[in-house]
């Protein structure tokens, strides 16, 4: 088995074990960490792909290695703004579910459905 | 065909249509909350007077702008690209944008001599942040770059879900965020597949060397799962109504009426400006029966809905579901394929301007009465006349009745599958619109009853007038000259063999 295709495994079982949890833990900060876990894999394969370049004579191709760069930050500036939700709707409610049924018991009285200051 | 990827004649407009409401949103952070809005509605005129300057060049050109960024072509650079669905997208998002802000002015304006609030702030931001991240999506060339755009559409909208922090909200934001980024990462393999296979990601290129084998339809079928989840449709629909209901009324309209219409936007590119070389009848089919599946589904929840809103927003999960329509009626270069596109775009336009100004709508008339319950309704009509007229109008064009875009969509889409020999999905088009008509008399039946309604408050004349211009405009679309449809096939490939 060589390197590339071990590594091509290893991305599709950490995207496979993300998937997995993602869909089944049903709590928001598991299925953060799954959808972190998805990523790795994705990035993984990103990084195979960059083999490609060996084809035509280079090391590698840098422009897979920029588009992994880019990913990483966008899937932490996206884990950061969901662990602030969460922390947010800990700090509010004291409980963290996405159950639609869990909030159903206190409808808005709000006039316009939403709210603001 | 040669590929587009020189700089054009007209190409710098491109950058500046993403640059304006980028510099809005750097330029409201560094001035704070009260210039905040001033900038805002400020930008909305420009970005109008551009997205018009495009969509002129594109006619006079009849060919798509292109810019190609540092001056470097693909495949080494990345291009911006405008063609006719492009230019059309651009002036939809100018004008429901603006609508927006200045519809959400009551609310989230600062005038002298009370506080600035984080809610406004953020409001305001988040709308420009919105608009940028449209109009990236609608001019991008390159699929990694559209990936971007993507997220920072997402990033921008789930903040505008529970701008005013209520835990319901909060965890509706957090459902919708949880959502898009499943569909994010599936998109983002398809794009990494892609890349390996041919060694570029951009449109024109890549259009001209798939070929239809395993790793382009693995790659494929990864992408559109994403952008289902990113876009609502049924099965994944889950975290729309939440979501869209819970949210102000002006957020509410920008998120029903725009912001799913962009990942629908990256399905089209995928399917009809990528993929034209793939055979189009098994993934259309598909896609249109999750598509009927949406319009029916989506429309009997609408029917049991409580609250205004939810209706609202669960009838946007039906007309989602037309949109999907377009790829059993479009794809391909058939006959017919033209008067498919032109009834999946017209579709996109009438439900867009229709379903904002209903929200526009509902949130008047939950600021008048206190509440939003359909039970409650009873005799509104006539405290509130001009509010139901909108609701009345955009119905109109929900149901497909003429004369309105919704009409002329529908149309457009019977005479396909009748022309195309695809008489099946005729069924859920006019079976939606029967259900359609069901929700929106429940609406308008009990408040056109008599009945005594004390109202809270009047609601401001000018906000009114926002929503009923948006209702018209629905139905002035059902008058589309031909030239309409020309201009949006400015740009697709295959559009020269299907014409009719």
């Amino acid at each position: 088995m060589t390197p590339p295709v071990l590594a091509g495994l290893a991305g599709a079982a950490l995207v496979g074990f993300g998937l997995y949890g993602l869909i089944l833990h049903p709590h928001p900060l598991r299925k953060l960490l799954a959808f972190n876990l998805i990523g790795s894999g994705v990035f993984l394969v990103f990084g195979i792909v960059a083999r490609r370049g060996a084809a035509a004579g280079l090391p590698f191709d840098p422009v897979p290695q920029a588009m992994v760069i880019t990913g990483i930050v966008v899937a932490f500036a996206a884990s950061a703004l969901a662990v602030a939700l969460i922390l947010r709707l800990a700090a509010v409610s004291g409980k963290v579910t996405l159950d639609p049924e869990a909030w159903a018991k206190t409808p808005s009285t709000r006039p316009d459905g939403g709210g603001g200051q | 065909m040669t590929p587009l990827i020189a700089t054009t004649a007209g190409g710098p407009l491109l950058v500046l249509a993403i640059l304006l409401p980028a510099a809005g949103v750097l330029l409201s952070l560094a001035l704070g909350g009260r210039a905040a809005e001033k900038v805002a509605l400020g930008l909305t005129p420009l970005g109008f007077a551009l997205a018009w300057l495009i969509a002129m060049q594109v006619a006079a050109a009849g060919a798509p702008l292109v810019y190609a960024i540092g001056g470097l072509p693909p495949p080494l650079g990345i291009a911006l690209r405008a063609d006719g669905i492009s230019a059309v997208m651009l002036l939809v998002t100018a004008i429901i944008v603006a609508a927006a802000g200045f519809y959400a002015r009551a609310k989230f304006a600062t005038p002298d001599g009370t506080a600035e609030s984080r809610s406004a702030l953020t409001f305001w931001i988040m709308l420009q942040a919105i608009w940028a991240a449209l109009n990236l999506i609608f001019v991008g060339g390159d699929l990694f770059n559209l990936y971007v755009a993507l997220e920072l559409l997402t990033f921008a909208a789930v903040p505008l879900v529970c701008i005013d922090g209520r835990p319901e909200t909060l965890a509706a934001a957090l459902r919708y965020l949880l959502f898009a980024l499943f569909g994010s990462i599936c998109y983002l393999l398809g794009v990494a597949l892609l890349y390996g296979a041919y060694g570029t990601l951009d449109i024109s290129l890549l259009s001209q060397r798939v070929q239809p084998e395993a790793i382009v339809w693995t790659a494929a079928a990864l992408m559109t799962a994403g952008l289902l989840a990113k876009t609502a449709l049924f099965p994944l629909h889950l975290w729309l109504p939440p979501a869209h209901a819970n949210a102000p009324a002006a957020a509410s309209a920008v998120l029903s009426g725009l912001v799913v219409k962009g990942s629908f936007f990256l399905a089209l590119r995928l399917w009809f400006y990528v993929l034209p070389a793939l055979p189009s009848a098994a993934p259309g089919a598909v896609l249109g029966a999750l598509g009927s599946a949406a319009a029916v589904v989506g429309s009997v929840l609408a029917l049991r809905q409580a609250r205004l809103k939810l209706l609202v927003a669960y009838s946007t999960v039906a007309q989602i579901g037309y949109l999907f329509l377009v790829f059993p009626l479009g794809l391909g270069a058939h006959a017919w394929s033209a008067l498919g596109w032109g009834g999946g775009l017209m579709q996109i336009l009438a439900h867009a301007f229709a379903k904002a100004a209903m929200f526009f709508s509902a949130g008047l008339l939950a600021e008048a009465l206190g509440h939003d319950q359909i039970a409650g309704l009873r005799g509104a009509a006539r405290a509130l006349p001009l509010t139901f007229l909108t609701l009345g109008l955009g119905g109109l064009s929900l149901m497909g009745l003429p004369p309105s875009g919704g009409f002329e969509a529908k149309w457009l889409m019977l005479r396909t599958s009748a022309a195309s020999g695809q008489w099946i999905w005729s069924l859920p088009i006019l079976a939606g619109g029967l259900l359609a008509a069901g929700y929106v008399y429940r609406i308008l039946a009990p408040a056109l009853a008599e009945g005594e309604i004390e109202l809270r408050a009047r609601p401001q004349r000018a906000r009114e007038l926002i929503a009923l211009a948006l209702a018209m405009t629905a139905l002035v679309l059902g008058f589309a000259p031909q030239g309409f449809f020309d201009f949006i096939e400015i740009g697709r490939p295959l559009a020269a063999m299907s014409a009719p």
